[in-house]
């Protein structure tokens, strides 16, 4: 195995700090791990504490918060677990809300990054810097413009009425449909930009090639172009399902109370005397747990096909 | 097979790219207008007026909005800086550190921010603030941005230092230059561009972050992002657009800055 000094022997690796490199890691070990490596440890500790009553914890082991968030033991705790649906529910439509606006992204997003990356180079930039803007506003004030706009006495319900399109005022607000919405404008530059970035690196004489050989347009696009950008694509969805999944500001502006999502049920837990924090700290093991999941299944290194490099 | 049809172009994606550009930006564009709204109300429009703007520096809610602004730009400008020196170091140790055994595990806690999902990250910081009996309030808010705008920090750094041959230093070394003076004069100058982007970046992820800012705050004390979610929760109102439009044309201001920077760098 090739050790510390394996590189000794004057090959081109880049190795000048090599003396010092342990001191220059020095500041990102110490702030990193002792204010995010060790914060998540203690919150898996906290996870299998007992709770206060005002909002803290007594150090006793318990497995209680995990049992509270899959099992349903009557009303004095006593009786036959069964199953309890209300947290699985809401797990289960965050994901499914994070999945369709990763859908609606993709599909969006996918024509958007080739029309880009076909364009002549000099207007490739200024696209790309347009992507990039919205990206670089606040989500919080991105999210707001969202709720102004799909009012139900909004900009858009007015323009609606007045052109005739539609006679009420389209109810939008407070729905699944805005949740997702809301998702989906918050991260589509975070598809576009790698998939631009795949196909610009794409050998479009591949495209030329299937279609001197009779590939219809869609064909040479579904089995020749999808397959060598897809490494793009499944980065450009990670980085929109990922941070849609826990999503606090979307579910909780546009959504309403009848949309909850994992965000917002876990911040509720922290949220005055009400709140139970074993039971937020099992909640987050839960989302942290299935987006590691998520993260091994999709990011296993990808093999791109006919890239130019 | 006609050789004039172009291979690249699919006819529907023009319209998906205008359609994408629409969503971007209109609620964006609308808000912006609304912003100069005369009106009292949100939704009647009754013509142009600075009033709003007026509003938000010397109307009743300026002294919070103030006091938030002042919070806000102080805790990034030192994040970003702080993050930005701490990524620098890291990016050196690991690009330019050949191979050991702590690398692969050192970017590995770099990224972890990132990998992490954000209300996670501040669910924990506030349990770790709290079991060591830390009391909110600024300083929790500086040492958490602090620590997520390291990755922020860092991706550019790193990409824009593995652009950089080590000839350079080596080249300089050979003249009897010592290692800190090769760092200082030559490898810290061709890395300005981005080190510069990586603060950029790092200053607008903490000016933007409202989730852990929101846990590890603490009563009393609040940043842009939190006093204009708290306004936000008792209804929309006029000054909200004002602030937020202001807020807009700063990311724009500050994104042109770092697209100028890595076009002229490419230029030269």
């Amino acid at each position: 195995m090739a050790s510390d000094n394996g590189t000794a022997g004057g090959s081109s690796t880049t190795d000048v700090y090599k003396k010092a490199r342990h001191w220059l890691l020095m500041p990102s070990w110490a702030i990193l791990g002792t204010f995010v490596l060790a914060p998540v440890c203690v919150m898996l500790i906290y996870s299998f504490l007992t709770k206060e009553f005002r909002g803290g914890v007594i150090w006793d082991f318990s497995l209680a918060a995990y049992d509270q968030f899959f099992f349903d033991r009557g009303l004095f705790g006593d009786g036959d677990p069964t199953l309890q649906w209300t947290y699985i529910t809401i797990f289960w439509r965050s994901i499914w809300q994070a999945g369709l606006a990763t859908v609606l992204a993709l599909l969006i997003g996918f024509p958007t990054a080739y029309y880009i990356a076909t364009r002549p180079e000099y207007t490739r930039a200024l696209w790309v810097f347009l992507i990039t803007i919205p990206y670089w506003v606040n989500l919080l004030i991105r999210t707001v413009s969202m709720k102004f706009l799909l009012r139900d006495e909004g900009p858009l319900n007015d323009l609606l009425i007045s052109t005739g399109i539609v006679d009420d005022p389209l109810r939008i607000i407070n729905t699944n449909l805005a949740v997702q919405l809301g998702l989906f404008y918050s991260y589509l530059p975070f598809m576009v930009l790698p998939i631009y970035a795949s196909v610009e690196r794409y050998d479009f004489t591949m495209s030329e090639a299937a279609a001197d050989l009779y590939a219809s347009k869609w064909n040479t696009l579904r089995r020749i172009v999808l397959p060598a950008v897809k490494p793009g694509i499944v980065a450009g969805c990670i980085l929109v399902f990922i941070p849609s999944l826990g999503a606090f500001l979307a579910p909780d502006l546009l959504g309403g109370a009848k949309n909850f999502m994992i965000g917002s049920l876990i911040e509720e837990q922290f949220k005055g005397n009400a709140g139970n924090w074993p039971f937020g700290a099992a909640a987050s093991m839960i989302l942290l747990t299935l987006v590691m999941t998520v993260l091994l299944i999709l990011a296993r290194p990808q093999r791109s096909v006919g890239s130019k490099t | 097979m006609n050789p004039t049809t172009d291979v690249k172009t699919y006819s529907g994606f023009r319209l998906a790219t205008i359609f994408c550009m629409v969503i971007l930006y209109a609620p964006l564009i609308v808000v912006t207008i609304y912003s100069f709204n005369a009106s009292n109300s949100i939704t009647v429009w009754k013509g142009l007026s600075f009033r709003w703007y007026v509003d938000v520096f010397i109307g009743p809610e300026s002294t919070k909005f103030k006091q938030a602004a002042f919070n806000s730009f102080s805790i990034a400008f030192i994040a970003g800086t702080l993050a930005t020196c701490i990524a620098t170091a890291a990016a050196t140790a690991i690009v330019r550190g050949g191979q050991y055994r702590l690398r692969t595990p050192s970017l590995g806690l770099i990224t972890l921010p990132i990998m992490v999902p954000e209300i996670v990250l501040a669910v924990a910081t506030l349990i770790f603030f709290n079991s060591i009996g830390f009391t909110r309030g600024y300083l929790t808010i500086l040492i958490a941005h602090t620590a997520f705008c390291i990755p922020f920090a860092y991706l550019p750094i790193q990409a824009r230092m593995q652009g950089i041959e080590d000839s350079f230093e080596h080249a300089a070394m050979d003249l009897y230059a010592t290692r800190s003076e090769a760092f200082r004069r030559i490898l810290l100058p061709l890395m300005l561009p981005g080190i510069i982007s990586g603060f950029l970046l790092a200053f607008i992820v903490s000016l933007d972050d409202f989730i852990i800012t929101n846990f590890v705050k603490g009563a009393g004390i609040e940043t842009l992002p939190t006093a204009i979610f708290g306004s936000v929760k008792q209804g929309l109102k006029p000054n909200i657009m004002a602030i937020s439009t202001m807020l807009l044309c700063l990311s724009i201001v500050m994104v042109t800055i770092s697209y100028f920077i890595s076009k002229w760098d490419k230029a030269k």
